[in-house]
């Protein structure tokens, strides 16, 4: 479909006010063979029951459905794989359901529990994601992600999915890089940041002190992307309790967390990106129409959309995400993000179809310094910092819990309890990793509003998580 | 002695010969660094699959004769009729009809360039390509979509005019049967079982 009809434009509707009231997660590794999924599902969850003060019985009791995210059965070998969560959770026989939208289940899985509230179903819901990515050598593991392309068309191609990236950052290169050097560097910064913030993360796996010419010496996975673009494969679990009003007050009364409004909003797009056909780019509210008319001419070849350069599904979601919550341009509205960075091109790409800049000047996003906690150019406050978790090149890719990774990540900021999050040095023990002597406190202060966007495929399926301060909403009827 | 599966359609129905999985041992997994305590254990699985194309069969039987076959809606009530799709498109995604089988073999021949590329250095496993595969993302004129595919002879540019090529014999009637060569490879130099169909 290239065009769209005003029904299926329609801004979508919360038949209620729905809050996040807690969340929690696991240690993130690329192997954990001491423990079996359901023992680290049980880890995130008594962790959001200690963040609001209860025991996992007194939290329990509270929830009334539940929802399970996880993308890859065969990686773990084990049908309906909910049932047996669900099961050793102690939550028989709440009804329950499964959600799989490929990396997007994380953020699908709060699509759906968002939902199952503002729709008055349930009062409390659970939102857990996990994955388990140790269960074949990498190898296996990457044809078996690369089964997330279309198994006729796609996968036989080499049965490796970065390739199926690669050839958007050829082309993005070509088009909005203009092939320029400083424009793989940029990249590369992404990849320094990115590790770079781990660092400070007790539950990232892929901490790292490393310099772009690290990032461009390493070794090559499908040129131009090499190993430190990519994001990882892991092991984890995380969890989130969606609320209504009253719910989330009596849960959070006398607690550090204070209930954060919560909108997710999606958007879909072909499996194969050999198949996008041309269309007009669907504008965020912060764009006009004429801002794209020389797109072409600005950058030969751009004027194809989306092409092998854009993402329509996060458009979309931003598009209705926005317009939900409203959000009118991100960079003002917003505090702090998590970005879907399951390679550095991907990112950039992110930026613009989110509306942090326009179509064709992503990269100025990371060159202007914005993206950071601490802006390296000027030593102020970035503009709207990105991924301080790590993101899926720092801290995890365990595919069904990186969407509520990143959102219990930006909730941390809001609640303004990140520093207590990450900073405990029984969680580092615990964890059996080093805290660094330069350890920093990434707490971006007094962070009222904040997004996260969870992607799949090359653009399959994307949401836009949606977190405002309830004291600091941008619309009444929101 | 095990026969490797095979599959054939009688009377609409599969009919299958052969061993479709073979039972190997598990093994225990054992931690060395604490006393060599049980773990867990390794789950051997191999299987073979029963897959149809469907109506998508058209396209990977021509491909093993040297054709490549797409899909134009040709619809009369359809607001974007006349769209032609390379990969195939059994239905067109916007009116749902039936699409009409097109033989894309000239217009591939004589328009083909590459619109992106990657060069993969590593793959997944199952892999059959040779490395690096290079990778290529083929437009067409006329033809709405683009093809994603590989090149056998040539270093891949942006724009660069490619022909296809076909394993006409022995093929393996998976997309693998189709790939492309930079304009001007001659007959005698491409890949073995390859031909320009």
């Amino acid at each position: 479909m290239i065009k769209f009809s005003e029904r299926q434009l329609r801004t979508p509707k919360l038949m209620r006010p729905v809050y996040l009231v807690t969340a929690g997660q696991s240690k993130f590794d690329r192997a954990m063979p001491e423990k079996r999924t359901e023992e680290l599902c049980v880890d995130a969850l008594t962790m959001a029951a200690r963040l609001i003060d209860k025991t996992p019985a007194e939290l329990k009791s509270y929830i009334h459905t539940a929802y399970y995210g996880h993308f890859a059965d065969h990686f773990g070998d084990q049908l309906l794989g909910e049932a047996v969560i669900h099961d050793r959770l102690g939550l028989d026989p709440l009804g329950n359901i499964g959600v799989k939208t490929g990396g997007a289940t994380g953020g699908s899985t709060l699509w759906e529990t968002v939902k199952a509230v503002a729709s008055g179903y349930s009062d409390c819901a659970l939102a857990m994601g996990w994955e388990r990515m140790d269960e074949v050598p990498t190898d296996e593991g990457n044809h078996l992600i690369s089964c997330a392309a279309d198994k006729d068309w796609e996968t036989p191609l080499g049965h490796i999915y970065t390739g199926y990236y690669a050839v958007m950052a050829q082309k993005y290169w070509q088009v909005f890089g203009k092939e320029e050097e400083s424009f793989r560097r940029t990249l590369a910064e992404i990849s320094v940041k990115h590790h770079g913030y781990a660092r400070f993360n007790p539950y990232a796996q892929a901490p790292m002190k490393i310099t772009v010419e690290d990032v461009l010496n390493s070794p090559v996975v499908a040129y131009p992307l090499r190993v430190l673009d990519c994001c990882l494969m892991s092991v984890g679990a995380a969890c989130a309790i969606i609320c209504d009003e009253p719910t989330a007050i009596e849960l959070t009364k006398g607690t550090k967390n204070k209930p954060l409004r919560i909108w997710v909003a999606a958007g879909s797009h072909t499996l194969r990106p050999a198949c996008r056909r041309d269309m007009d780019i669907p504008l965020l509210p912060n764009e006009t129409p004429d801002q794209y008319a020389d797109l072409g001419e600005r950058f030969p070849g751009g004027d194809r959309y989306p092409g092998f350069t854009g993402f329509l599904g996060a458009r979309m979601s931003a598009y209705y995400g926005y317009r939900m919550a409203g959000i009118v341009d991100p960079m003002e509205d917003l505090d702090v993000i998590e970005l879907h960075d399951a390679f550095t091109i991907s990112d950039v790409q992110s930026y613009e179809d989110v509306g942090l800049r326009p179509y064709g000047y992503g990269r100025d996003y990371v060159e202007s310094g914005d993206c950071y906690h601490t802006n390296p150019r000027t030593g102020e406050p970035g503009r709207l910092p990105s991924n301080l978790s790590g993101g899926l090149i720092g801290c995890m890719h365990a595919v069904g819990a990186t969407g509520i990774m990143q959102t219990f990540e930006i909730a941390s900021h809001i609640w303004n309890r990140w520093a207590e999050l990450h900073g405990d040095p029984k969680v580092w023990e615990e964890f059996g990793r080093e805290k660094p002597d330069d350890w920093t406190d990434l707490q971006v202060k007094d962070a009222k509003r904040a997004l996260a966007i969870s992607h799949a495929g090359v653009g399959s399926h994307v949401t836009a998580t949606i977190l405002m301060d309830p004291d600091h909403l941008l619309k009444e009827d929101a | 002695m095990s026969i490797f599966g095979t599959v054939r359609v009688k009377d609409g129905k599969y009919r299958i010969k052969g061993d479709f999985h073979h039972i190997t041992p598990n093994t225990p997994i054992r931690n060395e660094d604490d006393g060599w305590k049980l773990m867990g254990v390794t789950n051997p699985r191999e299987m073979i699959y029963i897959h149809t194309y469907g109506g998508e069969a058209p396209f990977f039987e021509s491909v093993s004769q040297g054709k490549i076959l797409g899909t134009r809606c040709d619809n009369p009530d359809c607001e974007f009729k006349g769209t032609t799709y390379l990969p195939f498109r059994i239905h067109c995604p916007d009116c749902l009809a039936k699409n009409t089988i097109v033989d894309f073999t000239d217009i591939c021949t004589k328009t083909a360039k590459i619109h992106t590329f990657m060069v993969c250095e590593r793959s997944g496993a199952f892999n059959t390509l040779d490395k690096p595969i290079k990778f290529i993302n083929v437009e067409f004129d006329g033809i709405s979509t683009i093809l994603m595919s590989y090149l056998s002879i040539g270093d891949p540019k942006i724009g660069m005019r490619v022909v296809p090529i076909f394993r006409t014999v022995n093929p393996t009637y998976t997309i693998t049967d189709l790939s492309w060569v930079e304009d001007g490879v001659k007959a005698e130099d491409l890949p073995e079982g390859f031909s320009f169909g």
